[in-house]
């Protein structure tokens, strides 16, 4: 039966994480914006907590951890699923409500353990599951283009380990985490089949931190950048399968991204509903009402431009839950993740933006959190790919076009 | 011969001989041009005003003892996007119907003004009069579902949007009779609903002016003699000509928009054709209320705003159905083309430029099913609907739009002429920002 709205089941999972970013997010959102790369300590004890609630079953969805394949839950009497895909994407909504750039950097929440669910067999979930893990992908010379990353695994067979060496940037978390997920290729010459993921603890003394960035946003979050220096690592630590398979290509570890693109546009939406709720309310004080049933030409420019937001945040909002179900329905989505993210991420600038424009010098000032929501906002249409990215993979599906011939 | 086909044949008449004038070179000669223009304007408005049909006799065989309505489903607990086996094999017929039969009527029924007669026959077939009425009067589906007219509407204009306006113009009527009528109205038109020969039919709310608010009616309705008497002029009514019952949205003394059930034989109205920049095939028309008298039982849902306020926002939602099964006609007509058009030696898809316009036209397509989908599926589940009609329909109407334009773009020259469907979708989807009733889901 078609029904698009949030599960009753979910409502007290909601209600929690909108607490927590009630409460805590939003309380040191100023504090750790301004003060980039402190340690925001409060949030420990948030985790500690959210580890408790775990086994109690309430946030258990609310992280990135939750997403993958949808097993857990048994499908209804009408056949349709709705597991922890779901569940993540509505906490996460909730979380970067209250604020995006502490979501970021929320022990044990990294998008890292995604990919580890993603690709590993059961004796890494045992070792790496629960644990804060980052994710690092790009390099100087290698952004979106993934499959040109340089950095190099070799097999050292006397020792059983890998020996990593190159060079990874724009790693959230990546100082905090426990572990770093990076990639890397067995073999430049055999593209992208070759490229694998290996886990990192992030104390190994061949991972040397170089720097942290200095951001327009969510600057709570720690960006690092590693250089990979000999970095040796147990061969056990390889996701997924060690053999360079050229019929399956990238797929291993691109399989990630359909499940975190969904979040990442849930973390577009939650931030721009937060934009949309304050202005809403900093208008309702100048006087302007939105009423739906008035058509658009015949109200107040704002209410009409207001109501032109929500429409399109609604769009990426449901596009993103349906990315989300299909995941929990194991039906590939790569395309509705991709179509989600495109929407999600352009949708939540363009009303940060409007929205800032809308209250004008108190949305420019600092004395209100939009401008900064305005900033943070930006980064969800850049990482796990651009837009332009996310416009590239739905139009080669679409179009029946491999990416060479669509470049 | 029905009176549509003589007006048409008298205006073809009217045509040839405009036509022969207009090229006559001896009209500029003698500086005759605008005065002949003029005139020709005036005598249009003056020769096409007809008599509305005369229609057949409402009568009730059968009297019911209170309003049927159709029950809401209950409240789903799952975020679902799939249809249900009924939903799906509407869905399916109806698709298969409009892509076999409307599609290639299509550009002859939008050059004509008209849908042909067969294909109205046929989609009666098909039960869209049917599904929103209650099962004791014959109706087809046992819960109230917007969504299953929605899917059917969406469908329907895959084929094409003017036709299926036209097709779904009587099924509105019969929707709103179902949900807002007494006893009385329901046994006395909604059996002429379900059976063979289902009347055209009209929900006539949209007026002739700019910045139009279908809150702020200047249709009046004034009480008389215990009835109502009323004046005004409705703009863009499918099938004006041919409709043997309207619904007509009016504001009564006390400033409230009400709804009337108008028969088309009543004294005093007349339709004027209105054809548009889109819609063509669905014959619109003005209609025009001179001193209408109706009986005090022509008021429908006793005059509640709340039912105003309802018809308006159920209509929305039909005109977001039927954007969005356009908007799909767009997308499958425009992926294989540009994968086949050559330029500079290789498809033109093959440019970002040329793909990510596609890739645009899915997003928002789907952005806008979704919306829509949502906002029937809570009409269904008996939830307060109104925000999320008014999201569907602004996506519906700027996000549709530009589908509209897109698709033309794609196609680059070759979009604007009639070789190709891409224009007539342009000049339908606007119809989503301007519409207000004629649909109710």
């Amino acid at each position: 039966m078609i029904n698009l709205e949030t599960p009753r089941k979910f409502e007290f999972l909601v209600g929690q994480a909108h607490q927590v970013a009630t409460e805590i997010f939003r309380t040191n959102s100023r504090k750790y914006d301004g003060d980039e790369h402190s340690y925001p300590k409060e949030l420990d004890m948030l985790a500690a907590v959210i580890d408790g609630m775990n086994e109690g079953g309430a946030l258990s969805g609310a992280g990135a951890a939750g997403v993958g394949g949808g097993n857990g839950a048994k499908a209804a009497a009408s056949g349709t699923r709705n597991a922890s895909n779901i569940a993540s994407l509505l906490g996460l909504i909730e979380l970067s409500w209250g604020d995006v750039g502490l979501l970021l950097t929320m022990p044990r929440q990294g998008l890292g353990q995604a990919a580890i669910a993603a690709v590993a067999d059961e004796e890494q979930l045992k070792r790496f599951g629960g644990k804060w893990a980052a994710m690092a992908i790009t390099e100087p010379e290698a952004g979106s283009d993934s499959a040109a990353i340089r950095t190099t695994a070799t097999l050292d067979e006397d020792s059983g380990e890998y020996v990593l060496n190159g060079e990874k940037i724009f790693v959230t978390a990546g100082d905090r985490a426990e572990l770093i997920v990076v990639w890397a290729t067995l073999d430049r010459n055999q593209g992208r089949a070759a490229i694998k993921s290996f886990v990192v603890e992030r104390d190994n003394p061949g991972l040397i931190l170089e720097r942290l960035e200095h951001k327009l946003g969510i600057r709570a979050s720690d960006t690092a950048d590693f250089r990979l220096e000999n970095c040796r690592i147990p061969k056990q630590n390889l996701l997924g399968s060690p053999e360079i398979e050229p019929k399956r290509g990238f797929a291993g570890v691109m399989q990630t991204f359909d499940n975190t693109r969904p979040l990442v546009a849930g973390m577009a939406i939650g931030v721009s509903r937060a934009c949309l709720e304050r202005t809403r309310e900093l208008l309702a004080e100048a006087g302007v009402e939105i009423d739906y049933d008035t058509p658009p030409h015949v109200q107040v420019a704002a209410a009409s431009e207001f109501i032109a937001m929500e429409s399109d945040w609604e769009a990426a909002r449901l596009l993103t839950m349906q990315a989300a179900w299909m995941a929990d329905n194991k039906k590939p989505n790569s395309l509705q993740a991709s179509m989600a993210k495109a929407k999600a991420g352009r949708t939540a600038t363009d009303i940060a933006l409007r929205c800032v424009a809308l209250c004008g010098s108190i949305g420019y000032g600092e004395g209100e959190l939009l401008e900064k929501w305005a900033r943070d906002v930006k980064i969800l249409d850049l990482f796990e790919g651009t837009q332009q990215i996310q416009l590239l993979i739905v139009a080669r599906q679409l179009l029946g076009k491999t990416s060479a011939e669509l470049k | 011969m029905s009176q549509q086909n003589f007006t048409e044949r008298g205006m073809a008449v009217g045509l040839r001989a405009l036509n022969r004038l207009a090229g006559n070179p001896l009209i500029d000669r003698f500086g005759l041009r605008d005065p002949a223009q003029r005139m020709l304007y005036g005598a249009s408005k003056a020769t096409v005003r007809t008599a509305t049909r005369a229609g057949r006799t409402f009568a009730a065989t059968q009297k019911l003892s209170g309003p049927a309505r159709q029950p809401r489903t209950g409240r789903s607990d799952l975020f679902d996007l799939t249809p249900d086996e009924e939903q799906q094999m509407l869905r399916e017929s109806v698709r298969d119907f409009a892509l076999a039969k409307l599609r290639p009527a299509a550009a002859d029924a939008d050059a004509r003004c008209t849908a042909p007669d067969d294909l109205l026959t046929q989609a009666n077939e098909l039960g869209l009069t049917m599904v929103g009425v209650p099962e004791e009067l014959g109706g087809a589906v046992a819960e109230r579902s917007a969504v299953t007219t929605v899917l059917m509407s969406e469908a329907l204009a895959q084929g094409d949007m003017g036709i299926a306006v036209a097709c779904l113009a009587p099924a509105g009527v019969s929707t709103a009779l179902s949900l807002w009528g007494d006893a009385d109205q329901q046994s006395k038109y909604l059996p002429e609903f379900v059976g063979d020969n289902v009347p055209a039919a009209a929900l006539a709310l949209l007026e002739p002016r700019s910045l139009f608010n279908p809150f702020e009616l200047r249709t009046r309705a004034r009480r008389a003699g215990g009835g109502f008497v009323l004046d005004g002029v409705k703009s863009l009514v499918p099938r004006a000509a041919d409709a043997e019952l309207f619904i007509v949205a009016a504001e009564t003394e006390d400033g409230t928009p009400a709804l009337f059930i108008v028969e088309s034989g009543t004294a005093g109205i007349s339709v004027e054709p209105e054809p548009a920049m889109g819609l063509r095939a669905a014959a619109t028309g003005r209609v025009i209320l001179e001193d209408v008298k109706l009986p005090a039982g022509a008021l429908l849902g006793d005059g509640n705003h709340e039912v105003m306020t309802e018809c308006v926002q159920l209509s929305r939602l039909g005109w977001c159905a039927v954007a969005v099964g356009t908007g799909q006609a767009v997308l499958d007509y425009v992926i294989p083309y540009v994968n086949e058009r050559k330029a500079f030696g290789e498809p033109i898809s093959s440019r970002q430029s040329v793909a990510f316009t596609v890739a645009n036209i899915a997003i928002e397509l789907d952005g806008m099913r979704l919306a829509t989908y949502r906002a029937a599926s809570r009409v269904d589940q008996g939830l307060p609907f109104a925000r999320e009609v008014a999201l569907a329909k602004r996506l519906c109407a700027e996000r549709g739009m530009a589908i509209g334009s897109d698709g033309v773009q794609m196609l680059g020259g070759h979009g604007y002429t009639k070789e190709h469907p891409v224009e007539r979708w342009y000049r339908d989807l606007r119809a989503a920002g301007v519409m207000e009733g004629a649909l109710v889901v």
